[in-house]
């Protein structure tokens, strides 16, 4: 398996550190919440609880022997064949916020 | 039949001719009273003490693939019982003391070698860190001994005891650990089942579960419908998208897990041995290859198949305990896809669906649990309740926070 970084270029993925599912959402939400609360299922949502699609995942992986950026790399994982590598900043500035995105469903 | 040694007998002077298949081939019926999911070891274990322990006889397992071909045909055989928390211990315990008496309950050789587990200690940290393990284990009544480096060398000559980096301080010992056969586990539960009348049934996929109100009503199968008044899930790797199908979002993630195994050697290393300094477990084979393994790859994967990188860490990790394993070639490796649940242990619990049960999130470490796994499983399944021995294994721990992290990593699924 070899990824693209964006900035570096093709390297083996020896040089990447594996974070996990990318599309969870840390929720914006500071305090403390009692469970059943939607901050709760947020929380438990967030540090918790996966798709672990068998297909196409979004993921967070680290170039740490590289130049250390965060990436957003879609990737099928029951053929390890790469689609994308973003950078991961990116990709998370251009997400609306989750109270936005609660409000708006 | 029964195996014996008059039956050993009986076929050598029959040309070998009246062997009978250890287990029917039935085509699934129309219902059964529990439905089983996933013929690896923990199904059928389960399939079995429902039938044996509490009496139920109707009962199917279906399987996607062949029997054996998950991961039960694919670890490194290691079972042990040396664990530190509350919730663990007792319950792996039980596991070990199933394993002492399986073969003779089973009527089924599976070559369980109680060769001893040696954990290597590195640091005098880890040395401490073994002491407080093995009293755990002790205070359980599980036996534990702590060595020092000379008690060591005697035992396994072969390692590099003064490695600059990693020289060997000592050990911690459990002689009643060792190795299981692992596809002898998978046939011998199967024949045993099947002779208390479950069905096995193979190449059979579950690509539905049926909910009527709450409350299952069967599953969908590439064989046709399969009506069950209760559904256990038992389909390691594979139990997220499983779950799924009745609407669960588990706190599992799929990782690729890989083996090596060693061209056969005249006998050379008597104890399973792990090397503490890093990941890295060797034991050897009765045929004589050495069957040794590392960490898992370390990014979800359903791929049955890991990558180099991983590869040349597992060697390099080998060479530095047992120089001499670089006279010899690899001969065979594979992977196989585990449940990594977030906090390394597993959940055997019922579910919010009323009639569906859910066994999994076992990591790499769920073929020694098999035997007890199958037995608390056919409890929680046939009373509607967890038995003591896996009522820490539940599914709300995450939400209340009762987790059980050995390791102390954190919910990162790839750490444990
Ligand atoms: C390389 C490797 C080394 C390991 N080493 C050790 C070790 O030394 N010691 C130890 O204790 N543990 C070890 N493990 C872990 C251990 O093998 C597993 O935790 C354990 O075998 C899982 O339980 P099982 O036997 O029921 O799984 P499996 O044998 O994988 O059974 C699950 C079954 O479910 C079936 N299934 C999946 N989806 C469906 C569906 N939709 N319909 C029907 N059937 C389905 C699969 O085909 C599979 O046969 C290792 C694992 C690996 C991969
Ligand atoms: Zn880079």
């Amino acid at each position: 398996m070899r990824i693209t970084c964006p900035h570096c270029g093709e390297r083996g993925n020896e040089e990447f550190a594996y974070l996990g599912d990318a599309t969870v959402r840390r929720p914006d939400d500071a305090g403390a919440a009692r469970p059943g609360a939607p901050e709760f299922e947020r929380w438990m949502d967030y540090v918790y609880l996966r798709d672990n699609p068998a297909g196409r995942h979004r993921e967070l992986w680290q170039h740490v022997h590289g130049c250390r950026a965060w990436l957003v790399v879609t990737r099928d994982i029951s053929t390890h064949a790469i689609f994308s590598v973003e950078d991961a900043r990116a990709a998370a500035l251009a997400r609306p916020s989750l109270v936005a995105r609660d409000a708006a469903s | 039949m029964r195996y014996s040694i008059f039956s050993v007998l009986r076929e050598a002077f029959n040309g070998q001719r009246g062997w009978r298949p250890a287990w029917r081939e039935p085509d699934p019926k129309p219902a059964y009273d529990v439905v089983i999911v996933g013929g690896g070891g923990h199904g059928l274990a389960t399939a079995y003490y429902l039938a044996k322990v509490h009496g139920l006889r109707n009962i199917a397992v279906v399987e996607r693939g062949y029997l054996g071909s998950g991961n039960v045909g694919r670890n490194t055989t290691i079972v042990r019982s040396n664990y530190l928390l509350p919730g663990n211990t007792p319950f792996y315990e039980w596991s070990l003391k199933l394993w002492e008496g399986l073969e003779q309950d089973l009527n089924y050789n599976a070559m369980v070698s109680q060769r001893g587990v040696l954990n290597l200690c590195h640091t005098d940290s880890q040395r401490d860190a073994y002491a407080r393990r093995g009293n755990a284990m002790r205070l359980c009544g599980v036996d534990a001994e702590l060595l020092d480096r000379e008690q060591v060398r005697a035992l396994v000559p072969i390692l590099d005891f003064d490695h600059a980096r990693f020289p060997i301080k000592g050990g911690l010992l459990q002689r009643r650990g060792g190795t299981v056969r692992h596809d002898a586990v998978a046939w011998g539960y199967a024949r045993a089942a099947d002779q208390r009348g479950v069905d096995i049934i193979q190449n059979c996929e579950v690509t539905g579960i049926r909910i009527e109100g709450g409350r299952i009503i069967g599953v969908e199968t590439t064989r046709g419908f399969i009506g069950a008044k209760k559904v256990g899930l038992a389909c390691a790797g594979r139990t997220s998208q499983v779950a799924a199908m009745a609407g669960l979002r588990l706190p599992i993630e799929s990782h690729v897990l890989q083996a090596f195994v060693s061209e056969g050697v005249k006998p050379l290393l008597h104890h399973v041995v792990t090397f503490g300094a890093g990941h890295f477990y060797v034991s050897q084979s009765d045929k004589g290859g050495l069957v040794f393994g590392g960490d898992i790859d370390g990014y979800n994967s359903y791929a049955q198949r890991g990558n180099l990188p991983t590869i040349e860490d597992v060697m390099e990790e080998g060479f530095a305990l047992i120089p001499s394993l670089g006279r010899l070639r690899v001969l065979r490796h594979w992977g196989g896809i585990m449940d990594m649940s977030m906090d390394g242990s597993p959940i055997i619990d019922r579910t919010p669906v009323e009639g569906l049960y859910l066994n999994c999130g076992w990591c790499y470490g769920g073929f020694k649990a098999t035997p007890a796994s199958g037995w608390c499983f056919a409890h929680t399944i046939a009373r509607d309740e967890p038995h003591p021995l896996n009522a820490a294994y539940r599914l709300d721990r995450f939400a209340t926070g009762a987790l059980i992290d050995e390791k102390g990593s954190g919910a990162q699924p790839n750490l444990h």
